[in-house]
């Protein structure tokens, strides 16, 4: 198994980088978009809440596969936008993963005390200086353990990028396995690269649960 | 505490994978060359690894839910060649990339599919003699400016294969400035050529021409840029499987079964000759 490392070296560590990459890009824009639509589900204006709900509803129970097919095949079709496989695997898996962290930020937000917001803007706070100076930093330390679970799942979701030729981890380790023919090998290899992203993330994770942040 | 504790189970668990990992490769190793023969010859059936996606060699269709294809005819035949009148084909659907794993796991007795002989693969399986010459061809859109393999040959320029054929290799070769992305199967090669992801699709020209007969707005060009040779395979060291798969090939091309199958399959595609092909 080391001499398979060895020889395809160059071919995991850009499939290994490609797959950190869109993790990382997709990891900074499912949160971005993922807290907004978990605000916006919680707001007391009712159109808002459900346009977020709408939202969460349709890209949470829709296959990541289909969600980047769309990005992949389709939009390019009927659409002059033209999108390589990296950047479609990694817009699909954002939106994506966005519905899932808004789900477990809004049960952040919900599981704050009422008492909290009222206290807030008792105080002469407006609704938006309650969340962000009140709200928020208590629903995000409740939500770190469900969050690092998401987290530890787009990564693994990011090998969406090899049906769409896009280079990354996963793509790297079939092709090296079907050069090869050594299969097993191959994709314990790949397995091992994903656990050396994913076992520091969850300990990281644990840690700052600990920590109370 | 907790954390060396839960180390120790990681390192546990990494070290029963590895050994799972190591022992299958010990099982594969075989030492008597008969026994896939007798296996089949006592159970009175071959199972072959074949394709389901591939038209005109192997496909399930869509709407009678049957497998048709020279390849399915072929391994047919020579089933009956081996095992007699009362011998029966199995089938067991093989991608590009599980064909040589399913075979070593004796999943299967023998790979009818599309298979290239190269010498990266002779070290993996045996190969039967050739039964059908295929050529390396380039499918494009009918609207796209490349009508050759130089017109690949540009920085920019997208060539779309299936991941673990020979086609890849073809291209590195002949086209060496375009880029080469790879999918599972000839479905998704073929979407990602109609949605603009790529310039030409290269695989074998019995393959494409497969695709073309489906999808009027694509179309073969530039003729074929590397002979690939297509053989049947067995595990490695199953010699006298090997032998019975020769004698029968060689029986089949002798009585004119073969050609009439090769006749019935390719004889009416527009563009491929039957003689070029046939061995």
């Amino acid at each position: 198994m080391l001499s398979l490392l060895g020889a395809n070296w160059s071919t995991f560590l850009l499939g290994f980088w490609n797959t950190i990459l869109c993790s990382l890009i997709s990891l900074f824009f499912s949160l971005i978009i993922g807290s907004g639509f978990a605000i916006l589900e919680t707001v007391p204006n009712k159109f808002w809440r459900a346009v977020a709900k709408v939202y969460v509803e349709i890209f949470r129970n829709i296959p990541l596969l289909v969600v980047t097919m769309v990005f992949y095949l389709v939009l390019p079709t009927y659409t002059p936008l033209k999108l390589t496989g990296f950047q479609a695997g990694t817009i699909g898996l954002s939106i994506y993963s966005s519905a899932f962290i808004a789900e477990t930020v809004r049960s952040g937000i919900q599981s704050v005390g009422t008492g909290q917001m009222e206290g807030a803007r008792s105080n002469g706070m407006t609704y938006w200086q309650a969340m962000r100076y009140v709200i928020l930093p208590q629903a995000f330390r409740i939500v770190i353990p469900p969050l690092g679970n998401q987290f530890v799942n787009l990564i693994k979701n990011s090998s969406i990028l090899a049906f769409v030729a896009g280079f990354d981890l996963m793509y790297q380790g079939d092709i090296v396995a079907s050069n090869t023919f050594q299969t097993i090998p191959s994709y314990v290899l790949v397995g091992l690269f994903y656990l050396a992203l994913t076992l520091p993330l969850s300990y990281y994770m644990q840690y700052l649960e600990k920590k109370g942040v | 505490m907790k954390h060396t504790k839960l180390f120790r189970k990681a390192a546990a668990l990494l070290f029963l994978l590895l050994t799972t990992v190591s022992l299958s490769a010990c099982a594969v190793e075989s030492d008597n060359s008969v026994r896939i023969y007798n296996h089949v010859k006592s159970s009175k059936t071959i199972t072959w690894g074949v394709k389901f996606d591939t038209a005109l060699f192997g496909i399930k269709s869509v709407k009678t839910n049957k497998l048709e294809g020279f390849e399915i005819d072929l391994a047919r035949l020579l089933t009956k060649e081996i095992l007699g009148k009362d011998g029966k084909a199995k089938f067991i659907e093989v991608t590009s990339q599980t064909k040589i794993p399913q075979l070593k796991n004796n999943n299967l007795d023998a790979v009818l599919a599309t298979m290239t002989i190269t010498d990266e693969r002779k070290k993996s399986v045996d190969f039967s003699t050739p039964y059908f010459k295929a050529g390396t061809s380039l499918m494009t859109k009918t609207s796209s400016p490349i009508k050759s393999i130089k017109d690949l040959n540009h920085k920019g320029r997208v060539a779309i294969v299936v991941k673990g054929t020979t086609a890849a290799d073809d291209i590195a070769r002949l086209a060496p400035k375009a880029k080469i992305r790879q999918y599972n199967d000839y479905g998704a090669c073929t979407n990602a050529l109609l949605a603009g992801q790529g310039d030409a699709i290269a695989t074998d020209n019995g393959i494409l021409a497969g695709i073309a007969e489906q999808h009027k707005s694509l179309h073969l060009v530039g003729g074929t840029v590397a002979v690939e040779p297509y053989g049947i395979a067995v595990e490695k060291g199953q010699t006298k499987m090997l032998e019975a798969i020769n004698k029968a090939l060689k029986e089949a091309k002798a009585d004119g079964s073969y050609h009439k199958l090769v006749k019935k399959w390719f004889g009416n595609i527009p563009g491929f000759s039957v003689k070029e092909a046939e061995y």
